[in-house]
């Protein structure tokens, strides 16, 4: 298709990737590459399924708000998405080589020897051992890498982590392997040393694609805070601009149900703003000239221009971000349960080794034999399925929440939600769904239903999106409605068939309430009222949470008056009036008290709370900030997840205990016979292999673990 | 001996051999997406738009 255009019309080609969340058969993506091509501009598109991704290739003329729509009018949201940030995972590509070059070495050295143990001696032996020297040392140079420069960084600091022993291990053994080889001994460890290094690096490969996976799939969520703005030039023309190309003097167009990217003062039009992903407040607040904003809130009514005043890290929103910089420090302080195992696990194997190597040499076996026992010892006794415990079963919960729509983001994460015994919850966007809701449609008649839909489908206006979720959700078929106007602010008007219809501003309701009205020619107008829902399942959420020993409460940044209602439904005591500052502190004095605080937000102000608390969790509808600092994302509306999360990683932490107990038992059995010296390469082979096996099976187990 | 002399490098350029595809493999972009892999086989190559679909 590309080669009917005409060469003149060639432009440079840019990429750009757009998030697509409901990307999910074979049917969305030749929708999406077969048709985006057909619009003029673009060349080519690619869908990357597994990340929800479509990668658009495109002459640079186009800007990303036209692109989105194209992707929009196919029938799919689309989310802009900066790949610099999303996409990179050198750490695991580099851990995958190393382990397929250590897999690839295993089975050759094991080749080898398995035909040395079944009785190969003499000359052939020793030019087998001569074959696996010559494949093991490049190997073990290559793969081993990752473990000697942890290992080099901790001795150098002083300290000794889980890589020391390994190193040590594996260093010694082919040093003495070499040695055996070169003097033509019977024994030759390559086979163990390289096959250690590829189990403990299948278990670092795990552990990093597990976090690679999370990040893309938040990533691929992010909204990219309020990607840019519509700016006004001199000349009066517009133009679209990115948020960090924003400055200060500069004015902008915020139409109804964008965000904006900037802090600024309002210069013509009146508005209301929704603060609640700043301030937590749930109910819209009028601005006019004069009146200052701030970026991240959410325009509802008609469009404004705005005078940047502040831009990028300038605004009100890096307060917050250096609140939850500040806030990070207690969590980053959380030790891993593989590293507190192997604080204890560590001295113990150099101890052991050391006593093995100094018994053998008062028994007068000699530095060469006692020098060997203690190489065993060190290969035997590493970690090796101590390595794979935690990684393997975590993956394993991690992908089996991932399917139940749940992003955790490190195996960190699902450690501490599991020790999580207190669960403190945002209100507006958490407990609440955070967007309209109309409370009560049954005034409308069927005919009538058809007519506002026909009308809410053609605005962009918050409510306009409200009233079409909920009446195409009960199965409300559009009726067809000729020549709809929409007057920004006031509302839209159309011809149906039963004469003019419209829906407008409801100006003399309530002013806490949101509400429109709906005139239909002849018949006197009703209005509609909207308020913030309940997630569905909060309150058996919170009843499940209760189950699991796990007390709620509210802390919102809203009026009381507004918590009031929501808390009482729930039956769970609650804060009002809190500043992020003040939430923070509220979450700080529970954690003195001992608990571990598992805090669910979703707005900018519940930043600092979220980075706060011991763990913590926020909907796919969150603020960016929310998200990123979040330690797990949950998709959709319901509240449900959070409760099964929990209960996912508690059992999580059960196997990765059953784990420990079976790689313990394990070296209960064979250490006492690495000591006397009984281990050969072929045990040592055995059993390094076998604990591992059970290991990874018993963390398979996990698989239905989100359920 | 001399049967194993040549049976092992070959052995060894076999394992090597697959040891270079995967890293081409790999490169290549081949592990990107393999969820989406999956699907495609399902996409009908005569049938454009996926409006069969």
């Amino acid at each position: 298709m590309t080669a009917l255009r005409p060469l003149a019309a060639v432009e440079t080609l840019v990429e750009t990737s757009f998030s697509v969340p409901s990307i999910r058969c074979a049917g969305c993506i030749s929708k999406l590459e077969d048709g985006l091509p057909l619009n003029p501009g673009i060349t080519a598109a690619r869908v990357n399924f597994t990340a929800k991704r479509v990668t658009i290739i495109h002459e640079a003329s186009l800007d990303i708000p036209h692109l989105r729509e194209t992707v929009e009018k196919l029938g799919f949201e689309a989310q802009p998405v900066d790949l610099a940030v999303a996409g990179n995972d050198d750490e695991s590509r580099g851990l995958l080589r190393a382990m397929a070059v250590a897999g690839f070495a295993a089975m050759n050295i094991m080749l080898l020897s398995v035909s040395v143990w079944s009785g190969a001696d003499g000359a052939t032996r020793n030019l087998f051992h001569w074959l696996s020297a010559l494949i093991a040392l490049p190997t073990i140079t290559y793969s081993g890498r990752v473990f000697f420069k942890s290992a080099w960084n901790a001795l150098r600091h002083g300290h000794t982590n889980m890589d020391v022993p390994i190193s040590i291990g594996v260093l010694l053994t082919a040093g003495m392997s070499l040695y055996e080889t070169a003097t033509g001994g019977a024994h030759a460890y390559f086979d163990g040393a390289v096959m250690l290094l590829f189990f403990l690096l299948t278990g670092r490969w795990l552990d990093s694609v597990m976090r690679d996976r999370a990040r893309d799939g938040v990533a691929a969520l992010l909204k990219q805070a309020a990607s840019g703005a519509l700016v006004i030039k001199k000349d009066g023309s517009t133009e679209w601009r990115a948020a960090q190309d924003l400055a200060p003097n500069l004015r902008m167009i915020v139409a109804a149900g964008e965000r904006l990217a900037a802090d600024g003062t309002v210069e013509q039009g009146r508005s209301s703003f929704d603060l609640s992903l700043l301030t937590g407040e749930s109910a819209p607040q009028a601005i006019g000239p004069g009146d200052t904003v701030h970026a991240g809130t959410l325009n509802m009514g008609a469009p404004v221009t705005v005078r940047v005043t502040k831009a990028g890290p300038n605004t009100a929103l890096a307060d917050i971000a250096r609140m939850m910089e500040n806030a990070t420090q207690s969590r980053s302080r959380y030790v891993r349960i593989a590293d507190r195992a192997a604080r204890l696990y560590a001295p113990a194997v150099h101890l052991l080794a050391a006593l093995s190597f100094a018994g053998w040499m008062i028994l007068g076996a000699g530095w060469h034999e006692s020098l060997l026992i203690a190489a065993t010892v060190l290969i035997i006794t590493c970690p090796c399925a101590l390595g794979l415990a935690v990684p393997a079963a975590q993956i394993v919960a991690v992908g089996a929440l991932m399917r139940a729509g749940v992003l955790v983001k490190d195996g960190s994460a699902l450690e501490r939600l599991a020790e999580a015994d207190r669960a403190l919850f945002d209100k507006t966007g958490t407990l609440t769904l955070g967007r309209p809701d109309p409370v009560d449609l049954s005034m409308l008649s069927a005919e009538e239903k058809s007519i506002v839909l026909g009308l809410a489908r053609a605005s962009r206006h918050p409510l306009s999106q409200a009233l079409r979720r909920n009446l195409e959700h009960i199965g409300v078929v559009a009726e067809d409605i000729e020549d709809i106007i929409e007057v920004p602010g006031f509302g839209v008007t159309g011809k149906s068939r039963c004469g003019i219809a419209a829906i407008s501003r409801a100006d003399d309701a309530d002013e806490t309430d949101l509400a429109c009205r709906f005139k239909l020619d002849g018949v006197p107008s009703v209005i509609i009222r909207f308020r913030d829902a309940l997630r569905p399942d909060a309150l058996s959420t919170i009843l499940a949470l209760r189950r699991l020993g796990m007390e709620s409460s509210i802390l919102s940044g809203d009026r009381a008056a507004a918590v009031s209602p929501v808390s009482d439904t729930l039956g769970i005591s609650a804060c009002a009036d809190l500043s992020p500052a003040g939430k923070v502190a509220a979450i700080k004095d529970l954690g003195q008290t001992g608990a571990k605080v598992l805090m669910i937000g979703d707005g900018l102000n519940d930043g600092p709370a979220l980075a706060s608390g011991h763990v913590s969790m926020a909907p796919a509808s969150a603020s960016d900030a929310g998200q990123n600092t979040a330690d797990a994302v949950w998709m959709g509306d319901s509240l449900a997840p959070v409760a099964a999360t929990v209960k996912a990683a508690r059992r999580t932490m059960q196997i990765v205990r059953q784990n420990f107990v079976l790689a313990i038992g394990y070296n209960v059995i064979a250490v006492p016979l690495a000591i006397t010296g009984h281990v050969t390469p072929l045990v040592a082979a055995l059993a390094m292999s076998g604990s591992s096996i059970v290991v990874v099976a018993n963390a398979l187990r996990l698989r239905g673990a989100a359920r | 001996m001399n049967g194993v002399l040549i049976l092992i490098p070959i052995a060894l350029l076999l394992g090597l051999a697959g040891l270079v595809a995967f890293f081409w493999a790999l490169r290549a972009g081949q592990f990107d997406d393999l969820d989406g892999a999956a699907l495609r086989i399902l996409i009908d190559e005569e049938e454009k738009n996926g409006a069969g679909l």
